[in-house]
């Protein structure tokens, strides 16, 4: 069962802040200690709040952020390569293989391109067609599949809403053929009534070519509708990973149950029954010793503030990082944990 | 019945621009009572902030405002205000910031880089009111406690960057409020916001109308937060109010094709299985507006005929509920005669 196209052991991502001559040299992780598989052919969404490290962790995993710590290997029916030891011609070769979307569709396209050149330029700069015959074949190829037509291959980017430019963002990152596609917050800058649109476009080429997506994405209910399985960062580490039906059914975290509260629900009756999360997240120069999540979480004990909480199955492929998972039951009906006191 | 605070008549805004008058408002009336929540709900495009700087006459030096448009500020104890009549920007002082606030979208990008905070709301303060420095210093800490600051006498002297994104729209929103406004515009005050802080924010911004009993425009493209914080909805695309109503009754039974579309096109948490619907095609160039009905371009009912060429006018399926479409008329009309 478990064929990974992507397994990460322990990935740290550390940036070295301040300059050591003046100030004091110290280090910010980024990504810390984050273990992950994403099966072949899945739709794998990654959540959290601004500050969570989920772009850093995307980013590493294309090779595109320093991996300072850890192992990440990346395997297709093709090639096996270890992230951390890619030669020049193996880096090259993997460019091709795994590929990131953006989040802003006006920032990401050149607008003195043609829509062809956009999408047409992966394959001249890494020399995957010989000629222009070849290259035009590829590209209408590619962009029928994103529904572009002839037409629009024409013209240039300012003549095209955001939907469209993030279809054309799309077939730029298909046009390698890769098997591992990064989308990052890819529909966030879209209104609803699109957004619909392009999750289908990209679930459909999930289906249809056998891609597997790392889907990030700060909005929870998005990553329930698409994705198989979800993994929720917070401060640089995953704290729950498990796949969608049983996270939605049953949010075993503190936090997963806050991010999941926090999203206004469509039901006007429904008004300050949520739980709000106090305060803000940590800033990961000072990360909060034992679970990070102490400071926010109106369960924490002191057991808590001492020691780091480590994954642990509490259902089948459902992992959560809490001393005291057993205990909550964040189903719908009830939000209390029977056991604890809140502090 | 109170005076509405803010009445908003046949307001139809035009830009000229190289190509041509471009309409991106059009006759588009409502009222605001004080103490009320109205949420102003459209895709990109549709003219939500174009509407809402009309009221305090931000818009550019391009802006046409048609004569029909009317835009009556209600102050009470004061005699009505036509906010449009208002040609020089000495007299706009009494509007912007003084009886209306605005909370913009991008708290980062509102504030000054280069003056602390705190300077940048006794400013304003000062403008608007008669208080001395020291008062007006006093009074801007305090209404950065009040919106749940840390330590406020500290962050009166720091710069925006030194505030978080949630922090930010806080101050924003303790600056709009200190010069007691009548009318607060909120212009997406959310959506660059984590959900967590979405909901904090969501939080104190329903407290302090309950406090100080102003009136709220609240702009946003999320019906979820819309569902949350409004009392009355009205739905825009293209410029046009396309359905008003109240919140309960816009969003249980939506009447228009535009807003179920809206609605269908959400995910819901409720029901992981359902299918997203998007609603076809993009909403077309303001250059070429669609005849008749602004959706029919990309409504799945849109009729023959009167669709493409009549613009419908409003209709109450039920009191105090508007919908401009067709065929709920025509629905509505077979309902009557049988």
């Amino acid at each position: 069962m478990s064929d990974p196209v992507i397994s990460a052991k322990d990935l740290t991502v550390r940036y070295q802040i301040g300059h050591g001559l003046l100030t004091q040299k110290s280090y910010l992780n980024a990504v810390d200690g984050v273990t992950i598989e994403i099966d072949k052919g899945s739709f794998f969404g990654l959540v959290g709040e601004s500050g969570s490290g989920k772009t850093t962790l995307g980013r590493a995993l294309l090779k595109a952020a320093p991996i300072s710590e850890g192992e990440v290997i990346y395997q297709d029916n093709q090639v096996r390569y270890d992230l951390r030891k890619l030669s020049k011609e193996q880096l090259k070769d993997y460019r091709k293989r795994a590929q990131l979307i953006f989040q802003d569709p006006y920032a990401a396209l050149s607008p003195r391109m043609t829509v062809r050149d956009i999408i047409a330029e992966p394959l001249e700069v890494m020399g995957l067609t010989k000629t222009r015959e070849e290259t035009d074949t590829r590209v209408r190829e590619i962009a029928a599949s994103c529904r572009l037509n002839l037409e629009h291959l024409r013209r240039f980017p300012h003549a095209f809403s955001g939907g469209q430019r993030q279809r054309i963002s799309i077939a730029r990152a298909l046009v390698s053929g890769p098997r591992f596609v990064v989308a990052d917050e890819s529909v966030a800058a879209l209104d609803v009534s699109i957004q619909a649109d392009v999750l289908n476009l990209l679930k459909s080429i999930q289906r249809d070519m056998g891609i597997s997506f790392l889907f990030i994405s700060h909005d929870l209910s998005v990553v329930a509708h698409v994705c198989d399985h979800v993994a929720v960062m917070y401060l640089g580490q995953l704290i729950e990973t498990a796949p969608t039906r049983s996270l939605f059914a049953r949010p075993r975290h503190p936090y997963t149950k806050a991010l999941l509260s926090a999203i206004p629900s469509l039901d006007p009756d429904d008004r300050g029954n949520t739980e709000k999360l106090e305060g803000e997240i940590p800033s990961p120069t000072s990360p909060p010793p034992g679970c990070k999540f102490n400071t926010r979480c109106k369960f924490a004990q002191d057991r808590c503030r001492k020691e780091v909480p480590p994954l642990r199955e509490m259902a089948p492929d459902h992992f959560t990082a809490c001393h005291f998972a057993e205990e909550f039951d964040f189903t719908r009906a009830q939000d209390d944990a029977p056991g604890l006191e809140t502090a | 019945m109170t005076a509405p605070l803010i009445s908003v008549q046949d307001l139809t805004i035009r830009f000229k621009t190289d190509e041509g008058l471009i309409t991106a408002v059009e006759n588009v009336s409502f009222d605001l009572a004080p103490g009320e929540i109205l949420g102003l709900v459209g895709e990109s495009g549709s003219g939500k902030s174009v509407t809402a700087k009309a009221l305090m006459q931000l818009n550019g030096g391009n802006t046409v405002y048609d004569p029909s448009s009317k835009i009556i500020l209600n102050v009470p104890g004061e005699a009505p205000l036509d906010v449009l009549s208002l040609k020089r920007e000495k007299d706009m002082i009494q509007v912007r910031g003084g009886a209306v606030s605005m909370i913009f979208q991008e708290p980062m990008a509102s504030f000054a880089p280069a003056i602390t905070v705190g300077d940048q709301m006794v400013e304003q303060l000062l403008l608007h009111s008669k208080m001395t420095a020291k008062e007006a210093t006093d009074l801007s800490v305090e209404m950065l406690a009040r919106v749940g600051i840390p330590d406020p006498a500290k962050r009166f002297k720091q710069y925006a960057f030194e505030f978080s994104g949630g922090m930010r729209q806080r101050a924003m929103i303790a600056m709009a409020l200190s010069t007691k406004p009548k009318l607060l515009i909120a212009d997406e005050p959310t959506t660059a916001l984590d959900v967590t802080i979405q909901a904090q924010v969501i939080d104190l911004m329903t407290d302090l109308v309950s406090e100080f009993g102003m009136g709220i425009l609240f702009i946003t493209h999320d019906l979820g937060v819309i569902a949350q914080t409004a009392d009355r909805v009205a739905v825009m695309y293209l410029g046009r109010h396309v359905e008003t109503g109240p919140v309960r009754e816009v969003i249980r039974n939506p009447a228009h094709p535009y807003t179920r579309g809206l609605i269908d096109a959400l995910p819901k948490l409720e029901d992981l299985e359902a299918k997203l619907t998007p609603i076809p095609g993009d909403i077309p160039s303001p250059l070429n507006r669609p005849s008749g009905c602004v959706f029919h371009s990309r409504c799945s009912v849109a009729m023959e005929g009167p669709c493409q060429t009549l613009v419908p006018g409003f209709i109450e399926p039920v009191p105090g509920h508007e919908v401009a479409c067709h065929l709920v008329e025509q629905e509505l009309r077979k309902g009557a005669a049988e």
